[in-house]
């Protein structure tokens, strides 16, 4: 019961969504390739799904394994770099001027470095995913309040104590903010990566050869399964986060 | 007991930024006997809470000498033999209740077995046995401070120090948390010294009221609070309690910072 008050609201949108496009389309005879109707969609998708399933496969692996290296990494640098404030102060507007780079424009470079298969998409989705993760958990690390700090140096906590018992949980809800927002730039970062080339099955090579083919429906089936890929991605980490954080959860919204 | 459980020599303290520096402490000397329970009180800027965080080496003195229990205020605090309550609550907020007191004893490497039993004794004092399990953002304010309390004291520390703890709350949390903390205190047998700007806050909780003016931050005299303890919400209402407010008072010189507000004379 609690689920339908919830979800039920946007669920019914998403009704309303579907069948709106369904009639608009029927209504104004829009033709297939320019927009085809859902229910055009949702048979191309059972029809290619051995296809789309293998696509999919290939490109989540990128985007999976760029995000752990990408968001590992981030973690494990901004620990080092919370060491040393100094350090912290004088890497952070780099990392803040990195984080605002179209990444995406060095996926031609990637592939010249990387070769034409997973590994340069993996190496976009890991830069991509990097700096917002290293932003993120380093003023995280860094934001404890002093009044929280003065209580563990009037325990005489030890630096361990401090980071484990302190930063290091206080960290969690931005270190989480950027988690979630980094599985929507990995989902981005290997598809659009994939467009400027890679195997036929995956999904940015899918939806870009069937797309220029005007094969718009199979294009569109391509996309959903990116979507629901993304979603799922999102989700799993959120879900993440509500284990993680007991309590917390409670108040912060998704 | 020879030697006093806080003593402070002749402390220097100024703090210096940009715009110019500003004396906190000059010259000042207190002593203070095991058990016993002061307040410090006066108006914003004199420098209290810094001569608190001296004590408790939160800061270091630029000039004069603090000792705790005989040892340098470093030591102590190494010793853990302090027990500190904020202005602010200072909980955790991804820890329950129950955890939040659990931190010194974690802290401390105190066997499984103490950190069970004992947060549970101390909520039990603070009368929050109820809440272990609740985080703190669903509490009060007062009780919020009640969790500090109980987390100051579970190390069963020789000095309790409190800065203010009940500046942010209403008056009547005041009064009945004040009666709390008496009976809390008289339990552990700590020493205590308790920062305020309430006066009848400092003569209904001290055996000593130090009085000290801002810029340069000195003690100006000291008044000796004779009630009988243990203290009730009777004795608010006592002439005696009156004499000693008006004594504080006038040792402040009618300071506006602190004169208004927590007059308790004119509570029905």
């Amino acid at each position: 019961m609690r689920l339908v008050r919830a979800y039920g609201p946007a669920a019914l949108v998403l009704v309303a969504v579907i069948a709106v496009w369904e009639a608009v389309v029927f209504i104004f005879s829009i033709e297939f390739y320019l927009l085809p109707a859902p229910h055009v969609i949702v048979r191309s998708l059972r029809e290619n799904y051995p296809v789309l399933i293998e696509a999919a496969r290939y490109t989540f692996a990128e985007a999976i394994i760029g995000y752990f290296a990408g968001c590992g990494g981030g973690i494990l640098a901004a620990m080092v770099a919370s060491r040393s404030p100094q350090f912290a102060d004088l890497v952070l507007p780099y990392a803040v001027a990195s984080a605002s780079v179209p990444i995406v424009a060095l996926a031609p470079l990637a592939i010249v470095w990387f070769g034409v298969a997973q590994g340069s998409k993996i190496a976009i989705v890991t830069l991509m995913t990097f700096f917002p993760t290293f932003i993120s958990t380093l003023r995280g690390l860094l934001s404890a309040p002093p009044a929280a700090l003065e209580l563990m140096r009037s325990y005489a906590a030890t630096d361990r104590q401090i980071f484990l018992k302190l930063t290091l949980p206080h960290s969690l809800p931005m270190m989480f903010t950027a988690l979630r927002a980094c599985t929507t730039l990995a989902m981005i970062g290997a598809v659009v990566s994939e467009f400027f080339g890679g195997p036929v099955k995956s999904l940015g090579v899918y939806i870009k050869s069937t797309a220029s083919l005007f094969q718009t429906r199979q294009a569109w089936s391509a996309i959903l399964v990116t979507c629901a890929l993304g979603l799922l991605f999102y989700f799993a980490v959120a879900l993440a986060e509500r284990l993680a954080l007991p309590g917390r959860a409670q108040r912060a919204e998704i | 007991m020879g030697t006093p459980a806080i003593e402070i020599v002749d402390v220097a303290k100024t703090f210096g930024d940009q715009t110019g520096a500003t004396e906190a402490l000059r010259g000042v000397s207190l002593s203070v006997d095991a058990g016993e329970f002061v307040s410090i009180i006066g108006p914003s800027g004199c420098g209290k809470s810094t001569l608190l965080r001296i004590v408790g080496d939160l800061v270091p003195p630029d000039s004069g000498v603090a000792r705790v229990n005989g040892k340098s205020p470093r030591q102590a605090r190494l010793d853990r033999d302090y027990g500190i309550v904020f202005q602010t609550p200072v909980l955790y907020d991804w820890r329950t209740v129950l955890e939040n007191v659990q931190l010194p004893l974690e802290l401390a490497g105190r066997s499984r077995q103490e950190r069970e039993a004992r947060p549970r004794a101390l909520l039990r004092l603070v009368d929050l046995e109820a809440f272990a399990r609740h985080f703190p953002w669903q509490l009060s304010g007062g009780m919020q401070q009640r969790v500090s309390i109980a987390r100051a004291l579970a190390l069963e520390p020789s000095i309790l120090l409190m800065d203010e703890p009940f500046g942010a709350l209403d008056e009547m949390t005041r009064d009945r948390l004040n009666l709390e903390l008496l009976r809390v205190w008289q339990e552990s047998g700590a020493t205590a010294l308790f920062v305020t700007h309430s006066i009848a806050e400092a003569v209904f909780l001290s055996s000593r009221v130090v009085v000290m003016s801002p810029r340069p931050g000195t003690i100006d005299r000291v008044v000796d609070i004779d009630l009988p303890r243990p203290r009730t919400d009777r004795m608010r209402a006592d002439p005696q309690f009156f004499d000693l407010v008006t004594t504080v008072r006038e040792a402040l010189r009618g300071d506006p910072a602190v004169a208004g507000g927590d007059d308790p004379g004119r509570s029905p």
